[in-house]
């Protein structure tokens, strides 16, 4: 039952994210990812892993992925989306990319064996919300705190990139 | 069939990570290009919550929460930036942004 979950949610995972490149429409897309998203918090349920779960899915498909499609509908650059003149890649880059692929898989063929600890006998300490935390409070509260200024960083900037130029005062018309 | 294994799971990150850096690589709008970055991020966060669950270890998961965070304001900043840049030049196409080049 586990195998067959696992295997379940990684196609969604990886077909989604391969919908994600492939695919002409930016709102496909968007939906492509958030079906990905939904997939990669599966396996997170799979890990043990249940706060970050809900978080991906708070984070990136409610909030993340809105906003994505909240800028789609902005900027409206449906009119854009017509074929262009595909310039074809010249030799050198072709064999690089091609060398790297194969490079990288047989790698992985002949060093990617990771030993697989036991699952059982390895407690699961990402399904403890005290241990979350305890650590987030403890050993890693500087970390966090930089983080809220990074958070408080960001607001600022883009309130300061959304203003047009030459107007001082908010977001009147 | 795929056994669950740590080593499926650091699989699977990669083979997300790849189709993302993919996606930056080959697609030609903005957009696309940062949902793009965000599937990376996300690959990047399943091998960390992978280690962390099969060797019994908490920084993984961690660090999640910090990685989480960053993207959130990635986000932010970046599709603000996106905007500025289609009420200055009308494209968010990066092969028509090319004033650099001129």
């Amino acid at each position: 039952m586990g195998q067959f979950l696992f295997s379940v949610f990684a196609c969604l995972t990886v077909v989604c994210a391969a919908g994600v490149v492939v695919c002409k429409n930016v709102v496909n897309a968007a939906m492509c990812l958030l079906l990905s998203l939904l997939g990669v918090a599966a396996l997170f349920v799979r890990l043990d892993a249940f706060l970050l779960a809900f978080l991906l899915l708070l984070v990136y498909a409610g909030a993340v992925v809105a906003l994505f499609l909240f800028i789609i509908m902005l900027l409206d650059t449906r009119g854009q989306q017509a074929p262009q003149a595909r310039r074809g890649l010249t030799v050198a880059p072709r064999i690089a990319a091609a060398a790297l692929v194969v490079a990288g898989l047989a790698s992985l063929f002949v060093k990617g064996r990771l030993a697989t600890p036991a699952v059982g006998t390895v407690p699961a300490l990402g399904a403890s919300l005290k241990l979350h935390a305890y650590l987030l409070f403890t050993t890693y509260l500087l970390p966090v705190e930089i983080i809220s200024f990074l958070l408080l960083i960001a607001m600022l900037g883009v309130i300061v990139l959304s203003k047009r130029e030459g107007e001082h005062s908010g977001y009147g018309n | 069939m795929v056994p669950e294994t740590l080593n499926a799971y650091i699989g699977l990150s990669a083979a997300l990570f790849a189709l993302g850096f993919l996606g930056v690589l080959v697609r030609r709008n903005t957009l696309v290009i940062f949902m793009c970055l965000e599937l990376m991020l996300v690959a990047s966060t399943l091998a960390l919550v992978a280690f962390s669950r099969y060797n019994g270890t908490m920084e993984g998961n961690v660090f999640v929460f910090f990685i989480l965070t960053v993207a959130a304001a990635e986000v932010a900043v970046g599709l603000a930036i996106i905007v500025a840049l289609f009420r200055r030049t009308q494209t968010i196409r990066v092969d028509r942004l090319d004033t650099l080049k001129r």
